[in-house]
């Protein structure tokens, strides 16, 4: 039976793989090994212009463009009116004084979120992947457990916590069992806003657990040995080994951490809808918002803000990239 | 094999387990409560039936009413167990109730109407699993469509994805040319070019090429993945070149060097690039959300987004789609899971 199945399996890959060799052939007797590279590289590389390279520039010129004109043609030059309208303020530390009160509330949500969400992801990363690293029975199963949600889409991230969260959800049950009030935890701004946090930590934990405890394994274990040796107590072999040592791996997990908190939108989307209000809303949904589901479509608006964004992500990448060098 | 003993031996080099071996173990399976409990939580919860989810204290099983066929009812009648009374232990069979009156009747005896305060009785329950939720899904969604659509996106995606970034990372880890190194850095540096950030551009482009409302829209921007080249050309650059010259020897073409001896070779991190395109496919929200808008080409995720803003929607169709939308990547995980947990530990990408 599985007989059967690879083989047609087999025969099919080869059919489909013989319609190129022609042409291929040809090209190769035309171009030259050297060049027949470049038709190999071609697919790829046309992707990542047209979906990638090409909207980079693009993006520019919606930035300075203004209307709710699609076509770049018909969008008539407004020159910085976009940037300066998403950055007027009177008080910065106030959204209620800015002309886009929604985008300075993303922008203040973000950041909050951002320092909240990947300070505490990196503790409990690093305590799981400390814990993960003793002998421990049945250690693959418990990273397996922890990393389970990362496998998850957002949006069934989203309704699994939703669920639980329902003003006659399991967790009010929990709650008048003990003898509290039952909350309805999304229609309050502090407490959805901590639920985010919380969600987003339980779905991505346990890829940065993996890449810590990769790092850990790494710490040659002779340098323990010696340090047994010299009777350090287990707090000082901490401090001056296992974190040190453990500082490349944190570095990576502190930016690319970054990176993606700065992004978050799908499982907040779907869990709160950026509310109750605005407590909810995120930078990445404004541009969403402004650009996509609002009755005027103003792309000019989400692409300035799109550039901030990308400047923000850019600074990250530049010091990733100056971290992991410095440590190499 | 894990015993008691290993337990209590599974200690830090003294005899005993010392106090952070209690610890340790107690934040595990706490963490387990914490990262499993709430996906087996909805996957219980989606056996119930509405009246069961809408109750409160909910219960971790389906509990419903018995019902019991009684000769002369048209539909099956809630079964009641008799508290007080005359009857008091007897399972009757509630016909209806009228103020706080119900009638019953004995399922045996169904001609004889007992009357009796419905403080008397309290219903019988069984566990009986809600599969209604399930089949409900075919009957009264588009379901089949979502799952044709997100199963279409996942699998045509990651064989295009395979194929084009294996092509280039054949080229970049075999051939020596001029630019090679340059073509590198560029795919390398989308890494730092996320989507979210080229939205608006991105919808241009794809409604220019009418790529809107049609899945190659979903489809097409995210095949060409630095991730992948990255990870196909470090493994390609590990097998020998020997292999290759001899195929040249035997006036094999280079394209037939590329898919008969290269990409066999490559198959464990074909496989990595295959169950990561796969999770990424299958997952995918945002990009969907804003290329397809009519309701025949949404994906699973997107119809669950979109079902559970409609208020007039019930839990119980959410939770078992949910269940379904889970269930692909769960199963893929259980059985491929040291591949995928190493992959990602060695290349440090998701």
């Amino acid at each position: 039976m599985s007989g059967v199945a690879a083989r047609t399996a087999e025969r099919t890959y080869a059919a489909v793989m013989n319609v190129p060799e022609r042409p291929m052939r040809w090209a190769q007797a035309r171009l030259g090994t050297g060049r027949l590279a470049w038709l190999f590289v071609a697919p790829n590389l046309a992707i990542f212009g047209i979906f990638t390279f090409l909207p980079i520039a693009i993006n520019f010129v919606y930035a300075f463009t203004g209307g709710p004109e699609l076509m770049p043609a018909d969008r008539a030059v407004i020159g910085l009116a976009n940037l300066r309208e998403l950055l007027s303020c009177s008080n910065y530390l106030n959204p209620n004084t800015c002309t886009r009160d929604i985008f300075w509330d993303g922008v203040w949500n973000t950041l909050r979120f951002v320092v909240l969400q990947v300070g505490l992801m990196i503790l409990f990363s690093l305590i799981t992947a400390l814990v993960l690293n003793r002998k421990v029975i049945g250690r693959g199963f418990f990273r397996a457990a922890f990393f389970y949600p990362v496998l998850l889409s957002p949006v069934v991230v989203a309704l699994i916590w939703k669920w639980i969260l329902q003003r006659y959800g399991v967790l009010n049950a929990v709650a008048t069992d003990v003898g509290l009030h039952p909350v309805d935890w999304l229609l309050n701004g502090s407490s959805a806003f901590s639920w985010t946090v919380f969600v987003s930590i339980w779905a991505h934990m346990g890829f940065y657990t993996l890449i810590l405890l990769a790092g850990l394994q790494a710490i040659p274990a002779d340098i323990y040995e010696a340090a047994a040796m010299d009777a350090a107590p287990p707090w000082r072999t901490f401090r001056r080994i296992t974190l040190p040592l453990l500082m490349p791996s944190m570095l990576v997990v502190l930016v690319l951490g970054l990176i993606r908190a700065v992004q978050i939108f799908d499982e907040v989307y779907v869990l709160t809808g950026g509310g109750p209000g605005t407590a909810t809303t995120y930078l990445v949904q404004f541009i969403y918002q402004t650009g996509f589901a609002a009755q005027v479509r103003e792309y000019g608006l989400a692409a300035a803000a799109s550039l901030l964004l990308a400047g923000v992500l850019l600074v990250l990448t530049l010091v990733q990239l100056r971290a992991t060098r410095g440590s190499r | 094999m894990t015993s008691a003993a290993q337990l209590l031996t599974a200690r830090r080099g003294r005899f005993r387990a010392d106090w952070t071996d209690w610890v340790s173990y107690a934040y595990l399976i706490l963490g387990v409560i914490v990262m499993f409990g709430p996906v087996l939580w909805l996957f219980a919860s989606s056996f119930k039936s509405e009246a069961g989810l809408n109750q409160f204290p909910p219960t971790l099983l389906p509990w419903q009413p018995t019902q019991v066929q009684v000769a002369g009812q048209p539909a099956p009648l809630p079964l009641v167990r008799v508290l007080t009374g005359a009857h008091a232990g007897e399972e009757l069979a509630e016909v209806r109730r009228i103020g706080l009156i119900a009638q019953l009747v004995d399922p045996r005896t169904p001609n004889q109407v007992i009357r009796l305060r419905a403080d008397a009785i309290k219903p019988v329950m069984q566990v009986r699993a809600a599969w209604d939720n399930y089949t409900g899904l075919f009957s009264k969604f588009n379901f089949l469509r979502y799952l044709f659509n997100s199963v279409f996106i996942t699998v045509v995606a990651t064989l295009i994805t395979l194929l084009i970034n294996s092509m280039a990372a054949f080229a970049l880890s075999k051939y020596r040319f001029r630019g090679r190194d340059g073509v590198f850095l560029l795919m390398i540096a989308t890494l730092m070019i996320p989507p979210t950030i080229i939205l608006v551009p991105n919808f241009l482009i794809a409604s220019a090429l009418g790529l809107v409302n049609s899945l190659w829209g979903v489809i097409l921007p995210g095949v060409a993945t630095p991730t992948g080249v990255f990870l196909l050309r470090q493994y390609m650059l590990t097998l020998p070149d020997d292999l290759i010259e001899a195929a040249r020897m035997d006036n094999a073409s280079e394209w037939r060097i590329y898919w008969r001896i290269v990409l066999p070779l490559s198959a464990p991190a074909l496989a990595v690039l295959a169950i990561f395109s796969v999770m990424w496919r299958w997952n995918e929200f945002l990009w969907p959300l804003i290329v397809l808008t009519r309701n025949e080409h949404f994906t699973l995720p997107l119809a669950l987004y979109s079902f559970q803003g409609e208020l007039t929607t019930s839990w119980n169709y959410i939770l078992s789609m949910t269940v379904i939308t889970l269930l692909p990547v769960t199963i893929i995980f259980i059985l491929l899971q040291r591949r995928i947990t190493q992959g990602i530990a060695s290349a440090g990408v998701k």
